[in-house]
C-alpha cells in the first residue's frame, strides 16, 4: 500500500496522461464495465477502456449442431464483429486467440455436447482492442454463469523505438515499434495467450510480461469490486 | 440455434389481452417504448435503445470514383446486420428472409426518399466523390427492429462529420480533422419508420410491437414519414387486408409519433454538441448510469513498473540459452535451395506399413539421398512389386488391390527438396484405401 501512495504522489507531480520512460509512470486508462445490459443473451457485458469499447454477449450452455458436437466437452465458439465493413482475416485470427484463451479457463467438461457462444461487437476502437475484447468476454462469461476455473484478463503494452514501455496504449501509442497483448489468468497470473506484433528482444518481452502481470492485478481488482458491488447485500 | 416455439397458451393469452386493449408491459395501444440515444466519442457513432431493442449505428466515409451513370453524385451504402448476440436464432445463414426485408426497407426509406443531398458529396465530377457507408448492428432483439434501425441510421447520419475538402483547379486537398473542422452532411429531412402490428385479421392494431407481440401478429404495416408529414415509404406485409380508412388513420398516428421522435433526436444531438463544445466528457463511458448496480467504473490507475527490469533479468538469467541454430543454405540448382535437413517425409510411414507383411519392417526405401542437377530427371522406383500386397487381415472388407505399374513414371526432381518420395500413379489410390483400413 505504501508503494501505491508513493506512485500516486509521483503521478500527481507529473502530467499523468501518458507514461514516463520505464518507471512508476505507466497507467491504465479509465475502466468501466456494465453487466447484464442485454435481455436476450444469457450473459452480456460492455467493457470500456478509455475510448475503446467492446460489447460481449454469451449464449450457453445451449444446443449444438451435431456436426460441431464434441462428445466430452462443450464446444466454444467466439464471433468478433467489427464496426465497419465485413469481418475479415484479422477478425478471424483474433477470434481464434480469444477462443483459445476461453477454452483454457472454461470448464467445458461439465457441459458435454453443448455449445457456448461468445459474440463480441466492437463499439469503438481507440487502442488495445484485443485486450478489451478479452476483458469483455470474461465479464460476459461470468455474467452468464459459465463455470470457469479462473478469470482472465487482457493487457496490452507498446514498446517505443527508444525502449519506453506503455501499458494500455491508445491508437496513437500503438504506432510504436512493437505491440504485445497478453492474456493472464487470475489464480497465479500465469500467461494464457500472447499475441505480438513488431520487433523486440527477449529481455523486453520479459519486461513487458512482468509489467502486464503488475497491471493485471489492477484489472482483477476491478473485476472483484464490480462483482462485489453487484452481489453484495448492502 | 433454433428459435424456441411460442406455446399455444402464451399465444392465446397475448391475443386475449390485446382484445381487451391490454399490453404485457402496460403500454397503451399507441404508446412507444422509451427511446434512449447515446453517442460515442467518434463522430457518426450512436447506440439507440427502443425499450430493450438496441441498435448500434456507425457512419464512415471514403473517397471513391462515382458510378458511371451518376458522375456528379455521391454514393450511399446501407448495411443492417443482425448480430448473433441479438437473438439465439440469428445464425449466419438462417436469417436471410428477415435480413433482406429489413435492408430493403432501410434502403427505400433512406435512399429513395433523398433525405441526403448526394450532389453535395461530389468532389471532382466524374472522378472523386464521397461514399457514405452506414453500418447498423442489431445488438438485442426485443421487437420492432425497423424503427430502432431507422432512428439509429438517421441519428448517426446527422451526427457524422466528414473531412473537409477543397478543390483549386486540378488540385484536391483533403484536410485532416486537426487542420480543419470536419463538415456535417447535408440532410434535407429525417425519415423515421413507424410500425403498426395488426391482429385478428386487422381488427386490432398496436404501435411499436415488442418481440412477443410480433410473434402473434398477423401482419405489419410500416410507414416512413418525416416531420413535415410527408410519407417516404409505406409497406404492408403479412398478407392482411386493410381498409382505406385504417391506413389513413395509421398515417395520422405516424405523423404524431414522428414529430415526437424527431424532437427527441434533435434534443439529443444538441446536447451532445453542447457537451463537445464545452469540452466536457462525452462518449459511451458517460452514458453508463452511475446508479446501476451492474455498472462499475474505475478511474485511471497508475501501475508500478519499477521492478520490471529486475524481474525480467532474473527470468532470463535462469532460463536456458536458446539453442544454436545452424542453417547454412545449400544451393542445388538456380531456383532450388535447401536450408536445414528437414524431417523424414511422413508419407514414408505408409509405404513402410504396407510392406511390413512382406519385408518385415524393412528399411525405408523411400529416402533418396542424391539429386541430379540440371537435367534433373531421375527415375525413382519404389517398391515395384509383382505380387499383390496383402494389406489387411480382415476378411470382412472387400478390398481391391491395384498393382503398381511395371514401368514406373519418370519424375522430374527439379523443384523438390532433398528427401522425396515419388510413386507411380496407382500408388496413391492404394494409400488411401490403406488409410481407411487403418481406421
Amino acid at each position: 500500500m505504501e508503494e501505491e501512495t508513493h506512485t500516486d504522489a509521483k503521478i500527481r507531480a507529473e502530467n499523468g496522461t501518458g507514461s514516463s520512460p520505464r518507471g512508476p509512470g505507466c497507467s491504465l486508462r479509465h475502466f468501466a464495465c456494465e453487466q447484464n445490459l442485454l435481455s436476450r443473451p444469457d450473459g452480456s457485458a460492455s467493457f470500456l477502456q478509455g475510448d475503446t469499447s467492446v460489447l460481449a454477449g454469451v449464449y450457453g450452455p445451449a444446443e449444438v449442431k451435431v456436426s460441431k458436437e464434441i462428445f466430452n466437452k462443450a464446444t466454444l465458439e467466439v464471433i468478433l464483429r467489427p464496426k465497419i465493413g465485413l469481418p475479415g482475416v484479422a477478425e478471424k485470427s483474433r477470434e481464434r486467440l480469444i477462443r483459445n484463451t476461453c477454452e483454457a479457463v472454461v470448464l467445458g467438461t461439465l457441459h458435454p455436447r453443448t455449445s457456448i457462444t461468445v459474440v463480441l461487437q466492437v463499439v469503438s476502437d481507440a487502442g488495445s482492442l484485443l485486450a478489451c475484447c478479452l476483458n469483455a468476454a470474461c465479464m460476459a462469461l461470468v455474467d452468464a454463469g459459465v463455470p470457469m476455473r479462473a478469470l482472465f484478463c487482457g493487457v496490452a503494452c507498446a514498446l517505443d523505438s527508444d525502449g519506453t514501455l506503455v501499458l494500455d496504449p491508445t491508437s496513437k501509442q500503438e504506432k510504436a515499434r512493437a505491440v504485445l497483448t497478453f492474456a493472464l489468468d487470475s489464480v497465479e497470473r500465469k500467461l494464457l495467450m500472447s499475441s505480438t506484433k513488431g520487433l523486440y528482444s527477449d529481455t523486453e518481452l520479459q519486461q513487458c510480461l512482468a509489467a502486464a502481470q503488475a497491471a493485471s492485478q489492477h484489472v482483477f481488482r476491478f473485476y472483484r469490486e464490480s462483482l462485489q458491488r453487484r452481489y453484495s447485500k448492502s | 440455434m433454433k428459435e424456441t416455439p411460442l406455446s399455444n397458451c402464451e399465444r392465446r393469452f397475448l391475443l386475449r389481452a390485446i382484445e381487451e386493449k391490454k399490453r404485457l408491459d402496460g403500454r397503451q395501444t399507441y404508446d412507444y417504448r422509451n427511446i434512449r440515444i447515446s453517442f460515442g466519442t467518434d463522430y457518426g457513432c450512436c447506440i439507440v435503445e427502443l425499450g430493450k431493442t438496441r441498435v448500434l449505428g456507425q457512419v464512415s466515409c471514403e473517397l471513391v470514383s462515382p458510378k458511371l451513370n451518376r458522375a456528379t453524385e455521391g454514393i450511399l451504402f446501407f448495411n443492417l446486420e443482425l448480430s448473433q448476440m441479438a437473438a439465439p436464432a440469428f445464425e449466419p445463414g438462417r436469417q436471410s428472409d428477415l435480413l433482406v426485408k429489413l435492408n430493403r426497407l432501410m434502403e427505400r426509406c433512406l435512399r429513395n426518399s433523398k433525405c441526403i443531398d448526394t450532389e453535395s458529396l461530389c468532389v471532382v465530377a466524374g472522378e472523386k466523390v464521397w461514399q457514405i457507408r452506414v453500418d447498423l448492428h442489431l445488438l438485442n432483439h426485443d421487437g420492432n427492429i425497423i424503427d430502432a434501425a431507422s432512428i439509429a441510421a438517421i441519428v448517426a447520419l446527422c451526427h457524422f462529420r466528414r473531412p473537409d475538402v477543397s478543390v483549386q483547379g486540378d488540385e484536391v486537398t483533403l484536410y485532416t480533422p486537426e487542420e480543419r473542422d470536419p463538415v456535417p452532411l447535408s440532410i434535407h429531412h429525417m425519415p423515421i419508420c413507424v410500425s403498426f402490428a395488426f391482429f385478428q385479421q386487422g381488427a386490432y392494431l398496436l404501435v411499436d410491437p415488442n418481440e412477443r407481440e410480433e410473434r402473434v401478429m398477423d401482419g405489419l404495416l410500416v410507414i416512413a414519414m418525416n416531420k413535415h408529414r410527408e410519407i417516404c415509404t409505406i409497406q404492408s406485409s403479412g398478407g392482411i387486408m386493410l381498409l382505406k380508412d385504417q391506413v389513413l388513420r395509421c398515417s395520422k398516428i405516424a405523423g404524431v409519433k414522428v414529430a415526437e421522435i424527431t424532437e427527441l433526436i434533435l434534443k439529443a444531438l444538441e446536447n451532445d454538441q453542447k457537451v463537445r463544445k464545452e469540452g466536457g466528457k462525452f462518449g459511451f463511458a458517460e452514458s453508463i448510469a452511475n446508479q446501476r448496480i451492474t455498472a462499475f467504473k474505475m478511474e485511471k490507475a497508475p501501475i508500478d513498473t519499477s521492478d520490471v527490469e529486475e524481474k525480467a533479468e532474473e527470468i532470463i538469467a535462469e532460463a536456458e540459452p536458446p539453442s544454436e541454430v545452424v542453417s547454412t543454405p545449400v544451393l542445388w540448382t538456380p531456383g532450388t535451395a535447401q536450408i536445414g535437413e528437414g524431417v523424414e517425409n511422413s508419407w514414408g510411414d505408409l509405404e513402410d506399413s504396407e510392406k511390413e507383411d512382406d519385408e518385415g519392417g524393412g528399411d525405408q526405401a523411400i529416402i533418396l539421398d542424391g539429386i541430379k542437377m540440371d537435367t534433373g530427371v531421375e527415375v525413382s522406383d519404389i517398391g515395384s512389386q509383382d505380387a499383390p500386397i496383402i494389406l489387411s487381415d480382415s476378411e470382412e472388407e472387400e478390398m481391391i488391390i491395384l498393382e503398381p505399374d511395371k514401368n514406373p513414371k519418370k519424375i522430374r526432381t527439379q523443384t523438390t527438396s532433398a528427401k522425396q518420395e515419388k510413386a507411380p500413379s496407382k500408388k496413391p489410390v492404394k494409400r488411401r484405401k490403406k488409410k481407411r483400413a487403418a481406421n
